[in-house]
């Protein structure tokens, strides 16, 4: 019943998968926003862009203490959340700053409804990510 | 009230500009002192009286006024206005459409100095009332003062405007000072001068005009109660008005006003608000004031005199307004209501008159529909007759109507429901009926012709041609068999299987089209067919014929903002459901109000109603801020490079050349900026001899070198500018600087331009290389003929689009020529236009000696560009029927949100496209609508409201969708989606996707037909028998062709083109028209102007229609060919070409001599039909069978095989194939 690091990463990884699902949810309202024309795109773009980063670095931030403590199965899992992270931001619109959305395209119909899907399956995954961790959490703490 | 002041100047300005207008009235505070000057002005809107009012109470006014509805109060007053308004009445309806000269008289007329002022006390009293009006109401609003006032019309806005403007102007006041301060100071000066005394006046009379006709009886009577007088809507014709007199005016109007408004938002407009503006708010309250737009109409006072006219034709107004739609004609009646006819019920029953076509019923007496146009015809037609009559004219109309009602009488026994007698409807009708005579019938229009013969030819021509087209046959073809796919003359869109009625006012398919005429019901049908479903649309395209109206109430649907069109049902008189959400609304009052005859009746008589396209004189409500004058920023590369192609002395000629015919009113600002490695800026100060340089060389922090004096007023300073032009060239000849820098150019050029908005016109010879913005060069030489994807169609860096959008949020356009004989990356480049609503021109290798044909597009190019109409701070929403949406849009703007375009300008040469989707079951109603609304400000300084709005039936059947697909605008449409794959995917995706379409609708049309018929066949439905040509072309063109050298700036230019080209245009890009001409006959010829113009038949593009005994003409768009066949026969040569024999046919000759023979006459006369046909100028090359030139016309032989592509026939075989 000792704190042991394994215990320490899914403490932490349970803590920033909350973040991640507010930034998700954020994503959401952001994008029904531009649906429903309350927003205009450029100004949405903006506040959107800077987060995108953040979400990416976050994400991959706690997969690295995973791999350093060996819980390869839990790494597993999120490779292909973090695989479609990098090929999304490489395929990016040309653009200077960070980011990912180009108001000039994101209401294009196809765009909007992709980013909307995106950005609930995310919230899914950072959901479900969270229990598993608070279950991995309580479990390494009970089996230790 | 307030408003509008309409006019202006009043309200506007109150603070701007003060002094001139007439504020007087309007604005308490500030208006006072200004009263007393400009009452002329001012009085112009007559309603001045009512103004005065509002000034008293100008607190009141302001806000209170337009808003809230109270209408009540209001109202009286109306009848006060009215009656002042009665002398001057009918003139103010006229105001729009007057010509010129004529409206000057009108001024005249208007005398309504005296009447003015009157007024003014007047209405102070009103003004209360107004107040309360406001609000809501519209009743005052109509007055509409604000808006209409400048108009003319207006008069009695424009008391409300002041009102408005009172408390606007104070707001305002302060910004707008400091912003505008250099414009209005120059308006100030102006507006005492000009219009003075007279403007006001004419104003006023001229709104209260149409009111009063309507006041002095009805007024009163039903006054009391409500009526509005509003309903002026003084139907313009033309779109423009009348540049002379008009000009000043408007400039005095716009003036004023403008600046005041601003103030408070000097930039535009973040983007919300302009959803509301145009989508949807219903009224704000604060906006009132600055509406005055425009005033232009007013005529210079010379005119006064005949102003009677212009105002009678007001009354007319109605009756103007129905011209304006010619096509109304019989507009059918609603549907839903009862059937039209009034007659039946009883309130219906008015509308007969005016509905003629009520025909049903009604119809009988009068004679049907027609009958009445005719009869009526003459006077109301259009404003220029009115105009041209005495100034009683208008009311001749009326007697004329009152001839109708003889005949109709039957009708005026229904009583209608409102006050107003059924004869007085009737007697409306007749009004209307005019213009819609003038469109259709004969004898209206023959009376009409002689002051509109052009305009009315042009409708009839185009009425024959709908109704000319063939009946549709539905037989399917067998392209296998089908050798000559080609029409022989004009390609027709189908037309939509609509109630003839409606098919009567339909869009013209030059403006709104949809690529199936029949909107399949649900999403799943529309897969079925596997057809894109889209609208190609061509909003400001210059028309010949627009109604334009001046009302106090913007009809709208409450729930989704649709303005009313020819397509809602009435349910009863005072109702009506929207096509596009099925709310049932409410009619306010002043829809049914008949001004002529003052009494209520059938809606149906509005020109709303019967025209699908209408422009709309917007009041204050629709604008963040005054109205932005006219401002060009010319922004121009003297590089080495540039200045050695000589591009800068044509340019400069050209502008000097059209300095006079630049759209604008007395705020047109102008100002200059040359770069190359540095920035060199122009001061033009008034009363300097000579024009100062100043040069910034540090670009990477820009800043501007004086605070004023860049921009100037083109009316004041047009010496120095001249003389600037005149010495550009000269000071730049030794110029040994090779880079530019472009990009802070665009930085400078946004500082400049931010405070009022306008537009930038760059022209660019090199790839921008230094300072932000800097591009390399990215086409390697090596790959232009690779079969496999092309690199770089996308831009290389954000800064253009970044700095695009920078422009588009302070309503700055941006335009670019671009001139450069070495690659200058125009992917990255367009950027710049692309999101700002501007336009892109290329000349690949501009050189004024070595490449004469650029030169001479560049310069008839640039007259055009100069000279054409303007829209700013533009915004269009387009609206379609419940259960449909729109997907994506193709063109040149800024999509703001779901249905909003944001464009800083809107010039009449720019085209979009939108792909819809079904989102849910369409089986509510028989009918799908769509709605464009394009909302911006004239040059004049007008808000106005341009709404086109097309009707298609639904369907579940696959089969009717097939037939009514629409070969042009599909792949109009595929080539803009093609576009799009390239630059997200690749070049080969899309030209797979391009056959993909062929080859699966083709196979979907199959499904719905018995086996036996498809064995071994290609078969297509009629209307489709051109799309796998299209598709061929498309695949062979600039733009997606693969394995031919091209060059890539070619390449992506003639993608933009795809994007943000109207139709028509497009279509010649396509598919050229190619003629024979080596014998050209009278046969068939069309009849213009006592000139026979030749019909050649269209021939298939292969060389199997080629002779060498034969001469052909080829008509790509932008340019075109005369290709002479070797054994031509000398005659052509020598009375054609001027030469004794075919070897002695110059070279690289362009254009045609002028020679005096029948056989040149006959050409030449084709050819500038041709040309007329289009906004812009094709030079003509001429080329010789043996010429190295013929590549040029022989690489557009789309149905013969080229390397690596397929003939017409093998492609047909292979779609055949695949089908299988």
């Amino acid at each position: 019943m000792a704190f042991t690091f394994v215990a320490l990463c899914y403490l932490l990884a349970m803590i920033l998968a909350a973040v991640l699902i507010f930034f998700a949810i954020f994503h959401i309202i952001a994008f029904d926003e531009l649906k429903t024309d309350y927003k205009n795109p450029i100004d949405q773009c903006n506040s959107l862009n800077p987060l995108v980063l953040p979400e990416y670095i976050i994400h991959i931030f706690y997969n690295v203490l995973f791999l350093i403590a060996g819980q390869l199965f839990t790494v597993v899992l999120n490779l292909p959340l973090m695989g479609y992270h990098i090929y999304r931001y490489a395929n990016r619109p040309v653009m200077s700053g960070p980011g990912l959305y180009d108001a000039t395209t994101i209401m294009n119909a196809d765009i909007l409804s992709r980013c909307m899907r995106e950005g609930w399956i995310k919230l899914a995954f950072y959901l479900l990510s969270f229990f598993y961790y608070l279950y991995s959490m309580i479990y390494v703490l009970v089996s230790s | 009230m307030q408003q509008p002041g309409p006019p202006p100047p009043g309200g506007y300005n109150p603070m701007m500009q003060p002094g001139p207008p007439p504020p007087g009235g309007y604005n308490p505070n500030n208006m006072q002192p200004r009263m007393q000057q400009p009452p002329s002005n001012y009085m112009g809107p007559p309603p001045p009286g009512n103004m005065g009012p509002p000034n008293a109470g100008p607190g009141m006014n302001p806000t209170g006024m337009y808003r809230p509805p109270v209408s009540g109060g209001p109202r009286p007053q109306y009848p006060g206005q009215m009656m002042d308004g009665q002398q001057r009445t009918g003139q103010g309806l006229i105001r729009g459409p007057l010509p010129p000269s004529t409206s000057a008289n009108q001024y005249g007329v208007k005398p309504l100095p005296g009447a003015g002022p009157p007024v003014g006390h007047m209405p102070v009293s009103t003004g209360q009332q107004s107040n309360y009006r406001t609000g809501p109401s519209p009743p005052s609003s109509s007055y509409q003062p604000g808006p209409a006032p400048p108009n003319g019309v207006a008069g009695p806005h424009a008391g409300p405007g002041p009102h408005a403007s009172g408390p606007p102007s104070s707001r305002f006041s302060s910004n707008a000072h400091n912003r505008f301060a250099p414009s209005s100071g120059a308006m100030t000066n102006s507006f005492p001068n000009g219009s003075g005394g007279p403007p006001p006046t004419t104003k006023a009379p001229t709104q209260r005009l149409p009111n009063s006709g309507p006041p002095p009886s009805g007024t009163p009577p039903i006054g009391g109660s409500i009526p509005l007088p509003v309903a002026q809507v003084p139907p313009t014709i033309q779109q423009d008005r009348p540049s002379s007199a008009g000009d000043l005016n408007a400039s005095l109007n716009s003036s004023g006003p403008p600046s005041a408004r601003s103030s408070a938002a000097p930039s535009p407009i973040p983007s919300q608000q302009y959803d509301n503006l145009e989508g949807g708010i219903p009224f704000f309250p604060n906006s009132q004031g600055g509406a005055p737009p425009s005033a232009g109409d007013f005529a210079p006072p010379g005119q006064y005199p005949q102003q009677p006219n212009t105002y009678t034709s007001p009354p007319p107004h109605a009756g103007g307004q129905y011209l304006g739609p010619p096509p109304p004609g019989g507009r059918p009646p609603q549907h839903t209501g009862a059937p039209p006819t009034g007659p039946p019920p009883p309130t219906g029953a008015p509308p007969m008159g005016q509905n003629y076509m009520p025909g049903p019923p009604t119809g009988p007496p009068t004679g049907p529909p027609t009958g009445p146009p005719t009869g009526p015809p003459t006077g109301p037609p259009t404003g220029q007759e009115l105009s041209r009559t005495s100034g009683i004219a208008g009311k001749r109309q009326y007697p004329q109507q009152p001839g109708y009602m003889a005949s109709a009488p039957p009708q005026p026994g229904s009583g209608t429901a409102q006050p107003p007698t059924n004869a007085a409807q009737q007697q409306q009708p007749g009004p209307f009926q005019p213009s819609q005579v003038g469109g259709q019938s004969g004898p209206a229009s023959q009376v009409l012709n002689n002051v509109i013969k052009k305009e009315s030819t042009t409708m009839n021509d185009i009425n024959a041609g709908m109704s000319n087209v063939r009946l549709q046959e539905t037989r399917p073809l067998n392209l296998l068999q089908e050798r000559h796919v080609l029409p022989p003359k004009e390609f027709h869109p189908p037309k939509p299987k609509l109630h003839p009625d409606y098919q009567k006012i339909q869009v013209s398919p030059d403006v709104f089209r949809s690529t199936l005429n029949a909107i399949p019901e649900s999403q799943s049908l529309l897969q079925k067919s596997r057809l894109p479903l889209g609208l190609i649309i061509h909003p400001f395209r210059d028309l010949s014929h627009l109604p334009v109206i001046q009302s106090s109430v913007i009809v709208r649907c409450r729930s989704c903002r649709t303005y009313i069109n020819p397509f809602v049902a009435f349910i009863d008189q005072r109702r009506w459901r929207c096509n596009l959400c099925f709310r049932v609304n409410d009619l306010p009052e002043e829809f049914t109000f008949d001004p002529v005859t003052k009494t209520y009746g059938d809606p149906q008589r509005r020109p709303e109603i019967k025209s699908s396209t209408i422009e709309f004189i917007a009041p204050s409500e629709y604008m963040l801020r005054p109205p932005q004058p006219a401002v060009y920023l010319f922004l121009l590369d003297v590089s080495f490079s540039a200045i050695e192609s000589g591009y800068l002395s044509v340019v400069c000629q050209t502008i000097i050349d059209n300095l006079d015919k630049m759209p604008g009113d007395a705020r047109t600002m102008i100002g200059f900026v040359t770069y190359d490695s540095m920035l060199h800026f122009y001061s033009l100060p008034e009363g300097a001899t000579r024009p100062q340089m100043m040069v910034v060389s540090d670009i990477d922090d820009i800043f501007l070198p004086c605070p004023s004096d860049l921009l100037v007023n083109i009316q004041e300073s047009k010496e120095l500018v001249c003389e600037l032009l005149n010495q550009l060239p000269a000071m730049f000849v030794d110029n040994k600087n090779t880079q530019t820098a472009l990009g802070p150019a665009l930085q400078a050029a946004h500082k400049l331009l931010s405070p009022t908005g306008g537009r930038v016109t760059i022209f660019q010879c090199t790839l921008p290389s230094v300072g932000v913005g800097a591009l390399k060069a990215r086409e390697d030489p090596n790959q232009r003929a690779t079969a496999k994807s092309v690199p770089n169609l996308g831009p290389a860096t954000d800064f253009y689009k970044k700095m695009s959008l920078d422009f588009s949020g302070q309503q700055i356009c941006a335009d670019i020529f671009m001139m450069g004989a070495q690659y200058m990356d125009i992917a990255t480049l367009a950027g710049i236009a692309k999101f700002s609503g501007g336009s892109l021109s290329y000349y690949p290798a501009f050189h004024t000696v070595k490449n004469p044909i650029q030169a001479e597009r560049l310069e008839s190019d640039l007259k055009r560009y100069l000279t054409r109409k303007i829209g700013f701070e533009a915004v269009m929403r387009i609206r379609c029927t419940k259960g449909m949406s729109i997907h994506t849009f193709h063109g040149n703007f800024f999509v703001r949100s779901t249905d909003l375009l944001s464009l800083p300008n809107i010039n009449p040469d720019a085209g979009f496209a939108m792909q819809v989707s079904i989102e849910d079951n369409l089986n509510s109603s028989s009918l799908a609508c769509f709605q464009a609304a394009l909302l911006y400000t004239s040059s004049k300084g007008e808000r106005r409201i341009r709404v086109h709005t097309m009707c298609l039936p639904v369907t579940n059947q696959l089969t009717d969708v097939m037939i009514g697909a629409d070969a042009q605008a599909i792949s109009g449409l595929l080539a803009r989606m093609a576009v799009d794959k390239c630059q997200t995917s690749s070049l080969g995706d899309a030209r797979d996707a391009l056959v993909n379409v062929c080859l699966d609708s083709l196979a979907a049309y199959k499904t719905t037909l018995a086996n036996s018929h498809t064995m071994g066949a290609l078969m297509c439905p009629p209307n489709m028998r051109l799309l796998p040509l299209y598709t061929l072309s498309l695949l062979k063109n600039l733009a997606f062709r693969i394995g031919m050298s091209t060059k890539l700036d070619t390449r992506v230019f003639a993608m933009e083109m795809f994007k943000c080209m109207p139709l028509l245009y497009n279509m010649l890009h396509v598919h050229p028209d190619l003629y024979p001409v080596h014998n050209l006959t009278d046969e068939g010829a069309l009849l213009l102007q006592d000139q026979a113009i030749p019909q050649p038949n269209l021939v298939g593009l292969s060389s199997e229609y080629l002779s060498r005994e034969g001469a052909f003409l080829m008509d790509c768009g932008d340019i075109m060919y005369l290709f002479v066949g070797q054994n031509v026969s000398p005659d052509f040569c020598s009375d054609i070409l001027d030469a004794p024999d075919f070897a002695s046919i110059p070279e690289g000759q362009i254009d045609l001599p002028e020679l005096d023979n029948p056989r040149s006459d006959q050409l030449r006369l084709f050819v500038s039909w041709l040309l007329e046909k289009r906004p812009y100028h094709a030079p003509l090359l001429v080329i010789r069978d043996d010429s190295p030139d013929r590549g040029l016309f022989l690489g557009h032989l789309i149905q013969d095989r080229a390397e690596g592509s397929k003939s017409y026939y093998e492609f047909i075989q292979h779609l055949q194939k695949e089908i299988k």
